[in-house]
């Protein structure tokens, strides 16, 4: 994985001595709220109902076992014994004081880590494929494009006043496993022929008007990535309105101008940047692309076939339906490396909190990546963690240790599965709480085993309209509102953030807390007295249409 | 009942105003009455308190101030979700208090 180099620590460790002397200021009381607001913004440090919150960046999700340790340590010394991990692959710490936060960052530039950009009208977290380097169907590693698109927006002097903020994310398979088409700017890498290049996606988003964005360049060679995405942010940050906040994103832009004429003027732009010469140079790209270098694989077992082996390793340990036997057909995914798979580690017990690891969860993740994952560890966009190469013949010690901390849950893609925001538990923007519905709902699910019946069925939850649970990309989507101060919820169908990209529709009127945990029974129902064979509940939703749902809901 | 709220500077905690300085406990919030705005600004001005802000609250029949708005009472008691993190006027009012 990507080591810092001088410039790097250099930076961050610059950032971190100016903050400690902004939040000094601050709490001598030179600095107003209002002046110090924005600077803790730039660093990450949001305040939220209850405490101060700092939200940490996982560049692309990807992390090594001394980063996660380090993270332990933090919730152990400035917390609460835990963090929580987010729908962009970040980790958040809910019970921060501003007194300790410089040094909480100092702790993370010891490991190469930062909050910056984590907050603000900036470029935000590059986000990518929790499989990336190890996925079977990818056609290349992407974590060296999203490297270089970190670095390139990391302080980007143009860049850090946006209409408002903005999230790339960088794929390079067909399946998409990041929501790239949700993304303002999405990127999927892809070969034509021999050459490696990227279709650029533009205008995607989520939030309060949800948008999937549309193709606006099949095609970009990677020695001029980072000029078109130059000239896409430069149309955006000289056209997108800085007005109105909700009409700021670059979905609007996009929307309003049409994606032909958007496109149009960053061709003209990107026809002037390239004539300016803005690209790195390659020699950074291969410089990058040497830190991402495969891992030595142990290449003993590639003489027998991929499911042979499995098989042998199932059977010696309980057979397919053993507990671990479950947790390998849900939570195991191809490599591309024989003998290897990647391993989802799940943090959705029944009845526990989305995306939350303890400090000793953490350690313990931290030391099976270190002793079977090549030191390499992932988090997910469905707030899992992952083990990315893991011997096929490593699997059941690996299961066992994670079972044992109560992290071997079998619900990979299941609707125990869920993304849920922290909701009006902790955030201050929410208008209803995520979580609790998200604890019921897997409860009763694992309680009844209708889990496994009802297989992949991605439920999410968002407390308010800027939608960070996904709810408008969930196969069911939840949404909390404030119906005169009382919690209600809106409950949609049909949406999908992958290859198959659509947006959920809501079914009708709201639901209180009862009602729409019995109302995504009933949906469920539904599905499973629809279904034809092999049809996941999406398939099934999209065969039928809202109508046999909407009359088990409301008929 | 008007009572004031806030977040302290240095830890973030949630405060509750009662009547010389702030408090963790909602149970100590006085109503402010007409002089919610005088004692802001003065707040404001002192910045021991993060944003202070005006809100409608009531005396339930156990005797608890009770903020108008759910957003509060979640404030008040800690994440209805983490209970074991709780303030200890938790204890006091149950959480159903906070529904």
């Amino acid at each position: 994985m990507y080591r810092y180099d001088q410039y790097d620590q250099a930076m961050v460790d610059a950032r971190v001595a100016e903050f400690r002397d902004q939040a000094r200021r601050r709490l001598e009381g030179k600095l107003t709220e209002d002046q110090f607001k924005p600077l803790r913004l730039m660093n990450g440090l949001y305040l939220q109902l209850h405490a101060y919150m700092l939200r940490v960046a996982i560049p692309y999700g990807t992390l090594d076992s001394r980063q996660l340790e380090k993270l332990a340590d933090i919730a152990d010394k400035y917390d609460r014994g835990y963090g929580h991990f987010t729908t962009r692959q970040n980790i958040q710490y809910n019970w921060i004081k501003l007194e300790d936060a410089a040094d909480i960052l100092a702790e993370l530039a010891s490991v190469e880590m930062h909050a910056i950009q984590t907050s603000g009208n900036c470029i935000r977290n590059i986000s990518s494929d929790h499989f990336a380097g190890a996925a079977a169907d990818e056609v290349v590693d992407p974590r060296p494009y999203a490297e270089l698109m970190r670095q390139w927006s990391s302080f980007h002097p143009e860049f850090s006043y946006l209409p408002r903020k903005f999230k790339i994310a960088v794929i390079a398979s067909e399946k998409d496993r990041a929501a790239m088409r949700l993304h303002d700017i999405g990127i999927r890498i892809v070969k034509r022929g021999a050459e490696v290049g990227a279709e650029v996606y533009a205008g995607g988003g989520m939030g309060r008007t949800p948008m999937v964005a549309p193709l606006i360049r099949d095609f970009v060679a990677l020695d001029q990535l980072i000029t078109y995405a130059e000239a896409a942010l430069r149309v955006y940050n000289r056209y997108g309105r800085r007005d109105n906040k909700y009409k700021a994103r670059i979905k609007i832009l996009v929307h309003e101008l049409g994606a032909a004429e958007y496109t149009r003027q960053v061709e003209e732009e990107f026809a002037h940047l390239l004539s300016v010469g803005v690209e790195p140079p390659l020699a950074e790209l291969e410089r990058i692309k040497a830190h991402f270098a495969p891992p030595p694989f142990v290449s003993s077992e590639v003489e027998t076939p991929f499911e042979q082996h499995l098989s042998t390793i199932l059977e010696a340990n309980g057979g397919q339906g053993s507990a671990f036997g479950r947790w390998v057909r849900r939570n195991t995914h191809p490599h591309k490396a024989p003998g290897y798979v990647s391993a989802v580690i799940s943090l959705k017990p029944a009845g526990g909190i989305p995306g939350d690891a303890t400090s000793e969860q953490m350690r313990l993740v931290a030391k099976l990546a270190r002793d079977h994952s090549f030191d390499e560890l992932r988090v997910m966009h469905t707030q899992n963690l992952l083990l990315p190469h893991v011997r096929i013949a490593d699997l059941p010690a690996v299961w066992q240790a994670l079972d044992e901390a109560g992290l071997g849950s079998p619900n990979m893609d299941t609707i125990e599965d869920i993304i849920a925001c922290p909701g009006l538990d902790y955030c201050s923007l929410a208008n209803a709480r995520s979580i609790p519905l998200a604890q019921r709902i897997s409860e009763r699910f694992a309680e009844t085993g209708r889990t496994e019946v009802v297989g992949e069925l991605k439920l999410k939850i968002s407390g308010c309209i800027n939608a960070c649970g996904h709810h408008h990309a969930g196969h069911i989507g939840i949404l909390g509102v404030d119906k005169k101060g009382v919690e209600n919820y809106q409950l949609s169908l049909g949406g999908s953030e992958a290859e198959d990209v659509s947006l959920a529709k809501i079914t009708g009127p709201g639901f209180d807390e009862d009602g729409v945990i019995a109302a995504v029974e009933k949906v469920t129902d539904v599905y499973l007295a629809k279904r034809s064979d092999g049809e996941r509940f999406l398939d099934t939703y999209r065969r039928i249409g809202m109508e046999p749902f909407k009359e088990a809901l409301y008929g | 009942m008007k009572i004031l709220t806030g977040n302290d500077l240095r830890s973030g905690a949630v405060t509750w105003w009662n009547g010389s300085g702030w408090s963790l406990f909602v149970d100590d919030a006085v109503d402010v009455g007409k002089d919610a705005e005088e004692i802001l600004a003065r707040e404001e001005a002192a910045r021991r308190v993060n944003v202070p802000y005006v809100i409608e609250a009531s005396i339930d029949a156990a005797g608890h101030v009770r903020p108008a708005h759910i957003k509060d009472r979640v404030r008040a008691l800690g994440p209805t979700v983490r209970r074991d993190l709780a303030v200890p006027t938790a204890q006091k009012t149950g959480w159903d208090w906070v529904i």
